[in-house]
């Protein structure tokens, strides 16, 4: 099966900066497929180059099995879902989805028909002669994913479209972002800083570190198996031994990394479990979360772990500033390679 | 009363505050600016007394009629407004490029580059420009002299021929006035032109590309509505400007008068107050005939 989209050997320079560093990788059809990393990572200049407002220095972008490298974007069958929708604010709702048919030639009352259809299949049939400037965000996030899909792409690109909403907006747009998907079957590009985004809705993540991509992965092997210390911590926010602090845990000069949920907080005195390794440090700072507590603690080697602690397991007596060790199952340790 | 204790008083009263700054102006704008062209305008609706020569100060619609009825005048006005069109749509389209590359594509240096050269000619005498540009427009000019030595003197020769707009030469013909007030307005159209086309983000033109869109259908579909009221601004400008000049008509080019040079005359020499209070008022009633057709066809949609 040919991939929706393929980077062979990508690079992509502004001047110093190696914004995108010899990447290659594939995603397949139908699938939702999501690139993760802070910002400056190169994720965006990624989805710059499939749609086509950027072209490679080094390297190809195939769509479909064709080399699209020197293709301009308006011969391209992608569509974009822009981080600021970028609706068009000259023209009403419906005239903004009905422009994809418009400049393909597509006569008025087809589109026009087309358009209103789209509009009804985000629910906002009732809107379409209102001008975006008179919508909610959560509103024109949808006319702006109407008008992507309005062209019926192979493949569809979302820069940081929820990164305007707030919070319980986003979750229901997840949710109802990723329904679509299935419904629709195509491909979906979707660039996010956000590794719970990233995790909930995707197929498989690229994580994306200095333009390059660290790991690719399904979301439960990235959580459960980093390979890296960035991607441990970006993901998930692990503690991270680096080599001297893993000599100095295990007597092994391996970094590993070890997800705050498994880790158990004891005063310094009680007995370990058997077969648990740790270290010791002095509780900073303790975060109250409902169900469970986020403990701050800075080991005796300098660096600052966190530990969640459920509710339920809650232990009195460890105010800030009593000295603790902090212990967790061997196997829950995760190996990671030296980058 | 101390500083701050006037500080703590206008922060607590916005109303004093926002008092507080605009009183002065507004006395200002009201009484010496507005004032004055009332005062102005109700000169247009007296007349003068043909045997006396004294302005007589009865309301009347005499003056106006004598300016819409009297071929010469119907004249001026038609020369001046077929100029003013002809000044503002050849500005529109030389500084749309212009004000393109400016507000897209100029980076840095470049970008202060163009905006200092659009506004340096502006820090010029008015007077030293005309009279400079009647010299580069003489027969014996040097834009006559260089069109000789390509050849192109036939060229020159037919288009001032042209019945009407054409002269003995360019600094006497229509022509020639034509390209000195294109040459003065057109930073007053390019700079609103290049500051609409600036507002307008990157990430419109990428979604038009981006839906499939040739960059010829994203400047006709996205471009051109959102530089509209930039452009609406800086016709204004070139519009009237045109309209109300009369140092350019009377330096250069053929001697039919502009409205503005009869505004000069009838209330310097022939002390006709009224009549050239009514020739001031046919801009400002051409301008608002303009400006409600520029909102009839949109052109403020995009504020």
């Amino acid at each position: 099966m040919t991939s929706a989209i393929e980077f062979r050997d990508v690079s992509r320079v502004f001047g110093e900066v190696r914004a995108v560093d010899d990447v290659s990788f594939a995603i397949e059809p139908g699938e939702f497929f999501a690139m993760l990393g802070p910002s400056g990572s190169g994720k965006t200049s990624c989805l710059r180059l499939v749609a086509g407002f950027d072209s490679p220095d080094r390297g190809q972008v195939l769509l479909e099995g064709q080399d699209v490298s020197s293709v301009p974007p308006y011969e391209r069958n992608v569509n974009t879902v822009f981080q600021d929708y970028a609706l068009f604010p000259h023209m009403t709702v419906l005239e903004n989805v009905a422009y994809g048919p418009r400049v393909r030639g597509v006569d008025a009352s087809t589109r026009t028909q087309r358009a209103g259809e789209m509009l009804e299949l985000v629910q906002l049939g009732a809107h379409g002669d209102r001008r975006p400037a008179q919508l909610s965000g959560g509103q024109r996030q949808r006319v702006a994913l109407a008008r992507a899909l309005i062209n019926q792409p192979k493949v569809l690109l979302l820069d940081e479209p929820l990164g305007a909403l707030d919070l319980k907006l986003r979750e229901e747009m997840q949710i109802e972002l990723k329904s679509l998907q299935r419904r629709l079957g195509i491909t979906f590009v979707y660039v996010t800083h956000d590794q719970g985004e990233a995790l909930s809705m995707a197929d498989r993540v690229a994580v994306f570190n200095r333009g390059k991509i660290e790991q690719l992965a399904a979301p439960r092997e990235l959580y459960t198996r980093p390979r890296t210390a960035f991607v441990a911590r970006f993901v998930g926010s692990a503690n991270v031994a680096d080599a001297t602090l893993a000599q100095a845990i295990n007597g092994l000069a391996q970094p590993f990394a070890i997800r705050a949920e498994n880790i158990a907080v004891k005063a310094e005195a009680a007995a370990a479990p058997a077969g648990d390794i740790g270290a010791s440090g002095i509780v900073v700072a303790v975060q109250y979360h409902g169900a469970a507590s986020r403990w701050q603690v800075q080991l005796d080697a300098g660096e600052v772990w966190s530990a969640l602690i459920d509710e339920s397991r809650a232990q009195n007596g460890l105010a800030v500033g009593t000295r603790v060790r902090l212990s967790w199952p061997r196997d829950a340790a995760v190996t990671l390679s030296v980058s | 009363m101390t500083l701050r204790a006037a500080s703590t008083f206008f922060y607590r009263r916005p109303y004093w505050y926002i008092a507080l700054l605009l009183v002065p102006p507004l006395l200002w704008f009201g009484t010496v600016y507005l004032g004055s062209l009332f005062a102005l305008l109700a000169q247009s609706f007296y007349a003068i007394d043909e045997f006396t020569a004294q302005v007589v100060r009865e309301p009347t619609l005499a003056t106006y009629k004598q300016l819409v009825t009297q071929p010469a005048n119907v004249d001026i006005v038609l020369r001046t407004l077929f100029m003013a069109i002809s000044v503002t749509v050849a500005c529109a389209i030389i500084a749309l490029p212009i004000a393109t590359y400016m507000a897209r594509y100029a980076r840095g240096r470049m970008k202060a580059l163009f905006y200092v050269g659009v506004m340096l000619p502006m820090w010029t005498s008015y007077l030293v420009k005309v009279y400079a540009w009647r010299l580069l427009l003489a027969k014996e000019g040097i834009i006559a002299w260089f069109l000789g030595k390509l050849g192109l003197m036939g060229l020159l020769d037919a288009a001032l021929e042209a019945p009407g707009i054409g002269g003995p030469s360019l600094s006497s013909s229509y022509i020639g006035m034509f390209i000195v007030f294109v040459y003065m307005w057109l930073p007053f159209m390019i700079l609103p032109m290049a500051a609409a086309l600036e507002r307008v983000p990157g990430s419109l033109l990428q979604a038009s590309a981006d839906l499939g869109a040739r960059p010829a259908q994203t400047f006709r579909n996205v471009v051109l509505p959102l530089a509209v009221p930039g452009i609406a601004a800086g016709s204004v400008f070139t519009f009237s400007l045109t309209l109300g000049d009369y140092i350019i008509p009377s330096v250069v080019g053929a001697p039919g008068y502009f409205i503005g040079m009869m505004v000069y005359v009838q209330q310097g020499t022939a002390g006709n107050i009224p009549l050239a209070a009514a020739f001031s008022v046919v801009p400002i009633v051409l301008i608002f005939i303009y400006l409600s057709i520029a909102k009839r066809f949109g052109a403020f949609d995009a504020l």
